[in-house]
């Protein structure tokens, strides 16, 4: 059951159940977008809130449930000062029972550049572009399943 | 995964024909960016104009595929729309990669290198 929202405090809530699998993301990705409190967005809002769930379902589809399927289900809502999300699944637990911190690699950081191609990364961008766009992203294992709650601030 | 070259003396352009690279596409992106830049020592220019949407994977290959050219090729980008423009300055890849506002500006550039 899903807990009922609070009429006081929160817009509508809208929810949306579909399998872990690259094709599906896609096409939920689509559907999320396509939500009220989603598509009356500005453009720049509507492509960060996009970035944000595809980096947090393709690490479900990829790590939670690695090669494997099994149900997602994200619910959103508006708040006062942007997007707040909830998202569950039934795979694994997060290594350590911790969010990864997404840290860029120090010659990133501090702009010098790699001292040789080979060092630049083709991965670990994901956590670091999640926690650039969210606040107050918390997670827990609750029951057999990953809770991943954030707020996505808005600009327009 | 679409992709439309142009080859130049000095330049191969790389014009991605669809509106995303994302986690589905990321591989064959890289594959199809390996075919079609070949063995040649021109630099690369990959005009992603088109291209609405980036996610990490997509980021990826695209730092793959510098991987792929090497150290003595060159891999430019072009037409950076708002979201793509987003992922390459939050990841700090903007400071890695030559960005051009076009692909004729980046072209330009090519010529005078």
């Amino acid at each position: 059951m899903r807990p009922m929202p609070d009429p006081a405090a929160n817009g509508a809530r809208f929810s949306l159940g579909f399998p872990a699998d690259p094709a599906e993301v896609r096409q939920a990705l689509t559907g999320l977008l396509a939500a009220p409190a989603v598509s009356t967005l500005v453009d720049s809002d509507r492509g960060t809130v996009e970035l944000v769930l595809a980096e947090v379902l393709n690490n479900i589809v990829e790590h939670a449930y690695a090669g494997g399927t099994g149900p997602v289900e994200v619910d959103l809502w508006a708040t006062a000062s942007g997007l707040n999300f909830q998202v569950a699944d039934a795979g694994n637990p997060m290594p350590e029972g911790t969010l990864p911190d997404g840290h860029l690699p120090d010659f990133l950081r501090s702009g010098d550049g790699p001292t040789v191609l080979s060092d630049l990364p083709e991965g670990g961008f994901g956590w670091h572009l999640i926690r650039s766009l969210t606040r107050d992203l918390t997670y827990a294992r609750q029951g057999g399943r990953n809770l991943l709650s954030f707020a996505i601030p808005l600009d327009g | 995964m679409e992709l439309q070259t142009q080859t130049r003396p000095k330049v191969i352009s790389v014009l991605v024909l669809e509106d995303r690279i994302d986690a589905a596409s990321a591989i064959q992106f890289k594959e199809r960016m390996r075919d079609v830049t070949g063995s040649g020592d021109q630099r690369v220019v990959l005009d992603l104009a088109r291209v609405q949407f980036l996610d990490s994977s997509g980021l990826g290959a695209i730092v793959a595929v510098k991987k792929l050219l090497g150290p003595d090729r060159v891999l430019e980008l072009s037409g950076l729309t708002p979201t793509v423009e987003k992922v390459f300055r939050l990841t700090r890849m903007d400071s890695i990669f030559t960005i051009h506002a076009s692909l004729e500006a980046a072209v330009a550039n090519a010529a005078n290198a």
